[in-house]
């Protein structure tokens, strides 16, 4: 793997109790804390109390019936909407309230349920915009002509870095193509590979898998777990419970904007609740 | 450690020579095309019907200078809609900042209402960052609304600029024994800009330059001052490369890039962690400071500003040339502000002109007396009707045009082309193995 190790400089600033942390329930060095999140929306509440944690180097699952507040937990973590009550602590820094960009800058980054990719502009021109702190986004950094040497020099470094990506997501062949050709799927993918050129340390997944074929599927959990081994962090929301209950070390069910359960996968999926207010009872 | 670097290693074929000519070339080539088939055009059509060469020349010189100004006002446009999608549709109050500025720094202080006296190069300079200055102002609030709110407040900025200017309360403002002020409706007087052609032509060292040009042009039958007109449309032209240029520039680069995904995606762009906010800052405010500098350069080539040069309908006017041309495209900007200025702008009156002058044509007064003669199988009345009305009947054709080009082809002449967004060529792949050095 040539992806960049972000867990190598990342655990330099952890404090000393990560080293001692164990991948159990919850662990001791969460990378992401919320704690008791509201968010209203006229007379409804659509996330009520929340409180759950994401351990660091997890695939953490998060899931609920619909209506539960999964989308809207995201989007208050993701500054895409301002929480109501409650904190989001990212890596030590509490970013409640904080802006979008502000907190992707800071390594914590989402995909969306609907792929987001930017229709008019080629695959590449999407990968070259993630990539944070590149000097060519000052506009006189962008124009003079002494400063914009080194404007190529960097991207020149990135456009390297996008390809090993798209190489790494197998969809290298699109790379020219623009990102509105592309099939449901292969958003999916090039959002993921997108989010990646960002360095970040944990990425928020909205459903990654609605509407992608099977075979895909399996590629895309396959690159999930390949950068897990590289220090990445992911909480994702998903429908499918088998999907959740194989890939996941760690779930949190969502009911009525609140955490009816969190903990190992088998033991949640045991919880009379869960079954009673996720599946309806009928299991 | 070779000096030349890309010319060292022979391993893989160097596309610096392909045969492929570059873009700009070929697109300078067909805008040279244009010019140089219209002007031909124009020229024997007006050779052939006893147009005196010297009304020729000025009708030639006109459409450059309106190509030029609009071309310099698309290219604005262009950079905030085009590129970054803000529908900026107060481009008229930008040119009024810019040109109302310049015209109260530069007046002579005993004129009245009375300016400052400065020299234009500080009034050009000034009037261009009062115009940025404002698009910071407008733009802090306005960018926090949604898109169609913000078209309305940037409409509603204009407004007030034009108001503003002709209102009593900034008519006359008496400062320290003399009256300063707008000059409300009459408008106020400054020495325009163009005058710098003349008086670069009295420098010592170009004055005989100077000389030659304005006897050539009287052997020609052409008078002193359609030369200082055509070198002035030269100074245009100069701007419209500058501004072309930079906004290249730009295109091509990170900057642009974020841009772009704003125009695309702001919700995705900022998710990204791109502080789309700062640039959409950036972006108005030097898209409305070239807006002041083109106005300064179109309006203040007059002698005077009044408040009816900055009615809307010339924002709406610099709309047309960029969808004619292409909405997005640069190239597009400068041809669709040519097209629009030979063919709808000046065109209809100079064929109207000659039309008039050889043919005795009736000029029924209403449409109704035209029609009813053709009862009588006699066409002329209504021609003749048709060419009285041919100032009118632009705007027709203007409509007309608009709906043709929004069913056929709503991309316009260079709307659809793609142009990546990257300082460099971002379809070079590394190469593997080589890596290990």
């Amino acid at each position: 793997m040539t992806m960049s190790e972000p867990a190598a400089d990342k655990t330099d600033e952890a404090s000393p109790a990560a080293t001692e942390a164990t991948i159990s329930t919850p662990g001791d060095d969460p990378i992401l804390a919320v704690e008791s999140l509201q968010k209203r929306f006229g007379g409804i509440t659509a996330v009520d109390g929340a409180t759950f944690t994401v351990d660091r180097g997890s695939i953490t699952g998060l899931i609920g019936p619909n209506g539960a507040g999964k989308s809207t937990t995201f989007n208050c973590i993701t500054g895409v909407n301002t929480p109501d009550g409650g904190r989001v602590v990212f890596d030590g820094t509490d970013i409640t309230g904080r802006s979008t960009d502000w907190i992707a800058t800071r390594g914590l980054v989402r995909t969306f349920q609907i792929a987001r990719e930017l229709p008019a502009m080629t695959v590449l021109e999407n990968m070259l915009l993630a990539p944070t702190d590149q000097r060519g986004e000052s506009l006189w950094r962008s124009v003079l002509p002494g400063a914009r040497d080194a404007v190529v020099d960097q991207e020149e470094q990135l456009r390297e870095r996008a390809w090993e990506t798209l190489e790494f997501f197998e969809i290298d062949h699109l790379a020219e193509e623009k990102a509105g050709t592309l099939s449901g799927g292969q958003r999916k993918l090039l959002e993921l590979a997108r989010a990646l050129l960002t360095d970040p340390d944990l990425l928020l997944l909205d459903e990654p898998m609605a509407g992608v074929n099977p075979s895909l599927e399996t590629k895309l959990l396959d690159r999930i777990h390949t950068l897990q081994d590289d220090g990445y962090s992911f909480l994702l929301v998903e429908h499918d419970m088998d999907l959740i209950m194989e890939h996941c070390e760690r779930v949190i069910v969502l009911h009525q904007g609140a955490v009816l359960d969190a903990g190992d996968p088998a033991a949640v999926k045991a919880n009379e609740d869960v079954i009673e207010a996720y599946l309806g009872g009928e299991v | 450690m070779s000096a030349n670097a890309g010319a060292d290693d022979g391993e893989t074929p160097n596309g610096g020579d392909s045969p492929e000519q570059p873009r700009w070339r070929s697109d300078l080539q067909t805008l040279v095309g244009l010019l140089v088939a219209t002007y031909v055009g124009f020229g024997l059509l007006g050779l052939f019907t006893g147009v005196r060469p010297n009304s020729i020349a000025g009708f030639l010189q006109t459409v450059t200078f309106f190509a030029g100004v609009f071309a310099l006002l698309t290219l604005a446009v262009n950079l905030h809609w085009g590129y970054t999608g803000l529908f900026n549709i107060g481009v008229a109050g930008f040119m009024g900042v810019g040109v109302y500025t310049m015209a109260v720094l530069t007046a002579a202080p005993t004129a009245s209402p009375a300016g400052f006296g400065l020299p234009t190069f500080v009034g050009v300079i000034g009037g261009t960052i009062a115009a940025g200055l404002v698009g910071v102002v407008i733009a802090l609030p306005a960018l926090r609304v949604r898109a169609d709110y913000f078209a309305i407040i940037t409409l509603g900025f204009s407004e007030i600029v034009r108001l503003g200017v002709t209102s009593g309360a900034l008519r006359q403002i008496e400062l320290g024994g003399r009256v300063y002020g707008t000059g409300g409706g009459g408008g106020i007087g400054y020495q325009p800009v163009s005058s710098v052609v003349p008086w670069a032509l009295e420098l010592p060292g170009v004055s005989a330059v100077g000389d030659g040009l304005y006897a050539a042009a009287a052997f020609l039958g052409l008078s002193a001052s359609i030369v200082d007109r055509v070198l002035y449309a030269l100074v245009i032209i100069g701007f419209v490369l500058l501004f072309y240029l930079l906004l290249e520039r730009i295109a091509h680069s990170p900057f642009g890039r974020v841009l772009k995904a704003i125009r695309e995606d702001e919700t995705a762009a900022r998710s990204l962690g791109k502080n789309t906010r700062r640039a959409k800052l950036t972006v108005f405010a030097l898209g409305a400071a070239l807006m002041g500098l083109a106005g300064i350069l179109w309006i203040g080539s007059r002698s005077l500003a009044t408040p009816s040069s900055f009615v809307p309908v010339v924002t709406f006017y610099i709309f047309v040339a960029l969808i004619i041309g292409g909405s997005g495209s640069n190239t597009g900007s400068v041809v669709g502000a040519f097209v629009f200025a030979a063919f709808l702008w000046e065109g209809p009156r100079f064929v109207r002109t000659i039309l008039r002058r050889s043919l005795d044509l009736a000029s029924p007064p209403t449409v109704v007396d035209a029609v009813g003669h053709l009862a009588a199988l006699n066409p002329l009345p209504l021609f003749g009707y048709v060419v009285d009305s041919l100032d009118v009947l632009r705007w027709v054709a203007i409509g007309v045009l608009l709906v043709v080009l929004m069913v056929r082809r709503p991309e316009g002449l260079y709307g659809a082309r793609t142009d990546i967004a990257a300082a460099t060529d971002l379809s070079v792949r590394p190469t593997r193995g080589d890596d290990d050095e």
